[in-house]
Order: C-alpha cells, then sequence, then structure tokens
C-alpha cells in the first residue's frame, strides 16, 4: 500500500534525510521518502503492517524533530 | 513570518539589545577605580549571559533533548558545545555573537525555504475550488469533487474551470498558460473540450462534464507535481549519504584538535587549540550542504512545470540534462498528427479540377486522407455527378464521374486499373489520378509538420545533443522528407510500434556512458519506447491520461520547442545545483583549513554554516525562472 501525509514544521533538510533513512529501516516497509519541499512522507509499506509502521514512524519523527509531525 | 519565525525574531533583538548593553558597559570609559570595574565587569557578563539564554535558550533545550534520545551530532548540540565552550574560555562575547549569528541565519534559512515553498505552491495553483451546479433552477457552489460526470455546469469569468468537459453554451477564451505555459488565450464555443485549471476570461459559459474530478486535468496533474519529489535526483542522495559522514567525522577531527597539539606540540596553549576545536564544531553542522541540493531540484521542477512541462523526479532532470540523443516518433510530436493537401500536380487540367475530382471521388469515403482531400477542396461534393464507388481498402477508390471512369489511388492501382503506369519519377507517397486510360497526376497529401519543429530540432543541437533521430511507420520517402526539412540526423521509416522499441534499445548501446536517451512520443502507441529509454517524453499530454502515466517527462501542449526549453532548464538545475554543491563543501573545507590553521574564529564558521545556506538558497531559487 502506498500512502502520502503531509508534514507540518518540517524545517531542517538533514532532518527530513534522517527521517526517511530511520522509517526506510522499518520493518515491512518498502520505502519510505521525505520530500523536504513540499513537506510530504510517501510511505510504501505491507497491507497488514500499515498502521503499526505508521504510528512507529509518528515517534520517529518526534523523536527527531520534536516541533515536527506527520498529519493523518 | 509565522508565528514560529516571529517569536524567534523577537528573541534576536532581545538579545542583540542585551549583547548591545553588555559591549557598552564593558567598555566603556577607564574605571574609576577597581570595585567600579569588577562591578562593571560582572555588569556586562550578567547581560552576556542573559542575551545568550535568550537567543540560544531554544537550542540549548533541544541539545539537552536530542542527547536523552541519543543524537549527539544534532545540530543544536553542537552549536551548544561551541557556544558553551566559547563561554567556558572566557569568550562571551564570541559566544554570543556566534549564537545570534546562527538564528539570524536560522530565521533567513526558514523564511527563504518558507518563500520558496510558496511560490512554487503558487506556481501550481490550479486547484478549482468550486463548480457551480444548477439546483431548483439556480446556480449554486459545489464541491467539484461531487459533482457527477454528465452533469451541467457554469463558469463564470474569472473562475476556474473545475471539471474537464465539453462547453454546450456560450462562447469565451479560456487562459491556459498555468496548464500549458502558452500565454495566448484559447478561444472556445460549444462543442469545445475544456479541461480544469483553466482561467476563463471573457464570457460565462455552460460545460457539460466529461470526467469525474479524480480523473480531471486539474487532479492528476497536481497529483504528478506532489508526487514529482519522490525521486530524488543522485547528488540529493549523495549530499544525505555525505552528511551522513561529513558531521562524525569533523567531530573526530576536533576532538583530536583539542587534545593533539598541546600534548605534542611545545609551547601550545590549551585553550588554543580548544577555541579551534570548537570552531570544527560550529563548521560540522551539515544542514547547509544538505539544503541546498532538493532545493535546487525542486526549484528547477517548478520551473518547468511553469513552462508547461511537467517533469516527474528530480532524477529526470538530471538525465534531461545529460541528453545524448533525442529520439522522435513523427507523426503527433514532429508533425501534426493531421493530414493536409501539401502538392497538387496536374497533367492536363488545372489544380482545382484535379482536387474538385479527387474530393468527387472520394465524397463517400472514411479514409483521413480522403477527408483531408475533401476539405482542401472546400466545396460540398455535388454527389449528383457520383454514381457507383467502388473503394479498395488500402488502395484506391473507383468511381463513376459524369459518367465516365475515375481511379483515385497508389501507383500500382492506377497501373492496374487505367493501364497506364504513372511515371518512375512520380511520387510514391501520393493519391494518383486517372481517369479512363489518361493519367491526370498526383496529389500529395502529407501529415503536416509543426511550425517549430524545425527550430526544435535547431535548438537541441545547439544545446549540444549528439543525434536527433526521428522514427516512423511511413514510407521511406515520405520520412525522408520530413527528415530532411527539418535537419534530423538519422531516420528509420516503415517501423511497426514493435519496431521502434528495438530501434531504442539499438541506438542506446551507441551513447556514451553517462549519456542519456530521450524519446519523445506522443503517448498513444509509444509506451513501450517512452518506458524503454532513459527518459520518456510525452507530448501534447494535455486530456491524455496514459500519456502522464507512461511519461516521465510530460509536455503538455503539442509544441515541440518545450522540450528545448525543458532540456536548458535542466541543464541550468543541475548547473545550480553543482555550483551550491561546490560553493558549501568549497567553503566549509577552507574554514576548516583557515579553523585549524588559527586564521578562522567562530565568525567565519558561523557565515560558513548559515551564511552558505543562506547564499544556496538564493541560489536555487533561480532555477525557478
Amino acid at each position: 500500500m502506498k500512502k502520502v501525509f503531509p508534514m507540518e514544521e518540517l524545517d531542517c533538510a538533514n532532518c527530513a534525510a534522517k527521517i526517511e533513512a530511520a522509517i526506510g529501516k522499518l520493518e515491512g516497509v518498502e520505502s519510505a521518502n521525505v520530500n523536504f519541499m513540499t513537506q510530504k512522507l510517501t510511505l510504501v509499506a505491507s497491507d497488514d503492517l500499515f498502521d503499526s509502521i505508521l504510528e512507529q514512524a509518528k515517534r520517529i519523527v518526534k523523536k527527531i524533530e520534536p516541533d515536527c509531525a506527520i498529519l493523518t | 513570518m509565522t508565528k514560529k519565525q516571529k517569536k524567534q525574531l523577537y528573541r534576536i533583538i532581545a538579545a542583540a539589545a542585551l549583547l548591545a548593553a553588555g559591549l557598552l558597559i564593558g567598555m566603556g570609559l577607564p574605571a574609576s577605580s577597581r570595585t567600579a570595574a569588577s562591578w562593571r565587569w560582572a555588569a556586562s557578563t550578567a547581560l552576556y549571559l542573559a542575551a545568550y539564554i535568550a537567543v540560544g535558550g531554544s537550542v540549548l533545550l533541544k541539545a539537552a533533548s536530542n542527547i536523552r534520545r541519543g543524537h549527539i551530532f544534532d545540530e543544536n548540540f553542537l552549536m551548544a558545545i561551541a557556544t558553551a565552550g566559547a563561554i567556558c574560555l572566557g569568550e562571551y562575547r564570541e559566544g554570543v555573537a556566534v549564537m545570534l549569528f546562527y538564528q539570524v541565519g536560522a530565521l533567513f534559512e526558514s523564511v527563504a525555504v518558507g518563500r520558496s515553498r510558496r511560490s512554487i505552491a503558487d506556481l501550481m495553483d490550479i486547484r478549482p475550488d468550486h463548480a457551480n451546479i444548477m439546483v431548483d433552477g439556480l446556480w449554486i457552489e459545489a464541491d467539484p469533487e461531487e459533482v457527477p460526470v454528465g452533469a451541467e455546469i457554469l463558469v463564470k469569468p474569472g473562475e476556474r474551470v473545475p471539471l474537464d468537459g465539453t462547453v454546450s453554451g456560450g462562447q469565451s477564451s479560456l487562459d491556459v498558460s498555468s496548464l500549458t505555459g502558452e500565454p495566448k488565450p484559447r478561444a472556445v464555443s460549444a462543442g469545445s473540450l475544456v479541461y480544469s485549471g483553466c482561467v476563463n476570461l471573457d464570457g460565462a459559459i455552460t460545460v457539460r462534464v466529461d470526467k469525474a474530478y479524480g480523473q480531471s486535468t486539474a487532479a492528476r496533474i497536481l497529483d504528478l507535481v506532489e508526487n514529482a519529489g519522490a525521486k530524488k535526483a543522485s547528488m540529493e542522495s549523495f549530499i544525505t549519504r555525505f552528511a551522513r559522514y561529513y558531521t562524525p567525522a569533523v567531530v573526530a577531527c576536533a576532538a583530536c584538535l583539542a587534545v593533539l597539539p598541546p600534548l605534542l606540540l611545545p609551547g601550545a596553549v590549551f585553550g588554543d587549540w580548544v577555541y579551534r576545536a570548537l570552531t570544527f564544531l560550529v563548521i560540522s553542522c551539515p544542514c547547509a550542504l544538505v539544503i541546498s541540493i532538493p532545493l535546487s531540484f525542486f526549484g528547477g521542477l517548478g520551473g518547468a512545470s511553469g513552462r508547461g512541462v511537467l517533469v516527474k523526479g528530480g532524477n529526470y532532470l538530471e538525465a534531461l540534462a545529460r541528453a545524448e540523443i533525442v529520439v522522435f516518433d513523427k507523426t503527433g510530436t514532429l508533425t501534426k498528427g493531421s493530414f493536409d493537401v501539401s502538392e497538387i500536380a496536374p497533367i492536363g487540367l488545372s489544380e482545382p479540377e484535379l482536387l474538385e475530382l479527387a474530393a468527387l471521388a472520394e465524397c463517400y469515403s472514411a479514409h483521413p486522407i480522403a477527408r483531408s482531400l475533401r476539405e482542401a477542396h472546400g466545396k460540398a461534393p455535388d454527389t449528383a455527378r457520383v454514381g457507383e464507388v467502388r473503394e479498395r481498402a488500402g488502395f484506391g477508390v473507383e468511381a463513376a464521374i459524369d459518367g465516365e471512369a475515375v481511379y483515385v489511388g497508389s501507383k500500382a492501382f492506377i497501373e492496374e486499373k487505367s493501364g497506364v503506369a504513372p511515371g518512375a519519377d512520380m511520387p510514391d507517397a501520393a493519391v494518383h489520378l486517372a481517369r479512363g486510360n489518361r493519367y491526370l497526376g498526383y496529389i500529395v497529401v502529407a501529415d503536416q509538420i509543426k511550425e517549430s519543429a524545425g527550430a526544435a530540432i535547431a535548438g537541441l543541437k545547439a544545446l549540444g545533443i549528439k543525434k536527433t533521430v526521428m522514427l516512423t511507420g511511413d514510407s521511406g520517402e515520405a520520412g525522408g522528407r520530413v527528415a530532411a526539412r527539418l535537419g534530423v540526423d538519422e531516420v528509420y521509416a516503415g517501423l511497426l510500434p514493435a519496431d521502434k522499441v528495438d530501434k531504442v534499445e539499438g541506438l542506446m548501446k551507441e551513447k556514451s556512458a553517462k549519456g542519456k536517451l530521450v524519446f519523445v512520443g506522443d503517448g498513444v502507441n509509444d509506451a513501450p519506447a517512452l518506458a524503454r529509454s532513459d527518459v520518456g517524453v510525452a507530448m501534447g499530454a494535455l486530456g491524455s491520461e496514459a500519456a502522464v502515466e507512461a511519461a516521465d517527462v510530460v509536455i503538455m501542449d503539442d509544441d515541440p520547442l518545450r522540450l528545448v526549453a525543458a532540456v536548458k532548464g535542466a541543464a541550468g538545475t543541475v548547473a545550480i545545483a553543482r555550483q551550491n554543491t561546490a560553493f558549501a563543501l568549497g567553503v566549509k573545507g577552507l574554514i576548516l583549513l583557515l579553523g585549524a590553521l588559527g586564521f578562522a574564529g567562530m565568525w567565519a564558521a558561523v557565515f560558513a554554516d548559515v551564511g552558505v545556506a543562506v547564499l544556496a538558497v538564493a541560489n536555487a531559487m533561480r532555477a525557478l525562472r
């Protein structure tokens, strides 16, 4: 399943890269892409794990950039 | 400015005021007594510290919370250590000033990024906000997503066309520039197709909806643009990978710099080297590097879409910039794909007479060539003059006109029917005519070459494209003529759709290792070739879903010159990204060297970080144009 999520307060390009790398390493994730300019996360992951992956992704974002959030 | 940015600005102003006050007190007139001097020192130090907390408090807090989470090479942490270190060394003013500069730079960067995000968003602002539908005899505003196919909508002057459809009443002109980049308004009247995203200029029109919102042009383009960044350019991935190693490496160097020279060099002062190490920490922040590249490519994508060219990712901009071979499918890209009479060569009668005979003979045929003959004739054929008509598909027509047998068709058909052979010097790719057993001449019906096609080929050559190739299903003669007129280097004619893929594969082997092959088609039956090439460009894609799906680059209207603009823009974008990389790395490297030798202080280091970022952002915005 592929879904695109808008993000807010994504202010630092390096953090975007870090978030992308960290989400990409989660189990069940086929590809994760954080677009710094459009502030969007494109997540391709297996269907049955998707919800838990999204939860983990949100935690990763909070950890790396406390101001930033994935909007769902 | 956002709320957050404003808050940051106030903090900066407050800190600057505190710093200035501290400087005034600390550097005032010589103190009259020792107690006055120490009082003054204490006051200015307190002011410096207050300024530091005011401007750097958020950085310190973030650094602390990030350490707890295990992110040590975080920018905030690096800045906190560097400035706090300076303060511990007694360099109060410097510590405060560096933090102040860092925050000013960060604010600049944030504003610049926000601005470029907005300007690109504006450029792509084709989202229609409402559709006027008729309910109980009144026009009311509705969400375009809720309007069903087949409904009738009203588009008032100044409004955006919300859904793709056919004009059912009224006439107007539409501004299509946001879709195609074409500045000339397009006139529409009943029966014309209109695309969502255009702006209605003059008159109110009613439109029968052909496509639901999700399938409409505006929605598809927005979707494409929003997903464009997902395919990153190789330079982008390189720089993020580089940053992952750069920061730890520089921090490690800083650690060595602080410890080793004082131990090894005789007479080295520990404080000096710690200061140099702190300078290193400031330079080790990776953001300036990381921000400039995606911003350049994003600007490039935005700029291209402003010119009516949608590029599906930064990687395709890179590939376009390296284009070496450009392969065109003839019909629909270099030619209009509609047939027109281009030459009438009668023997023994006038041109209009020959054309009239052809039009009469072909008056019942549905073949595109027959249609274009009738159109060229211009008048409704007098069917009373036409007797029995027999058509042999693919060869020609035999018709009784004014009681005489007239043959219209290929050379072979004429020879077989009338018994006279058109001369060998007569063109093969033409419609030949004979009456009874007399050869009357021929009419050349050809696909019209687009006005700008020649200029486009020349433009590509001027941009350094090594080879242009034309593929066509037409006969060699017709293809050769078009190729010669346009100045295309190579032409392969008589190809079936499957052969086109083979040709593309063959040509792929001819390019150099880094060169790219661009295939330009109209997306109708060349999807395999679009997919096989390095960059597949679909032209005239307005309203063609299949083409938008299959291609990597979508040219919204059918002007081949836009390809030249796209290649030029791509080259410009890559150049800007390169400049930014070289500039950021160069300045950082230089300051590292000078810092290690003790010639560059923290001031220079802060410039290397945020100054470079701001300049790179400004440079990247050039890619928009």
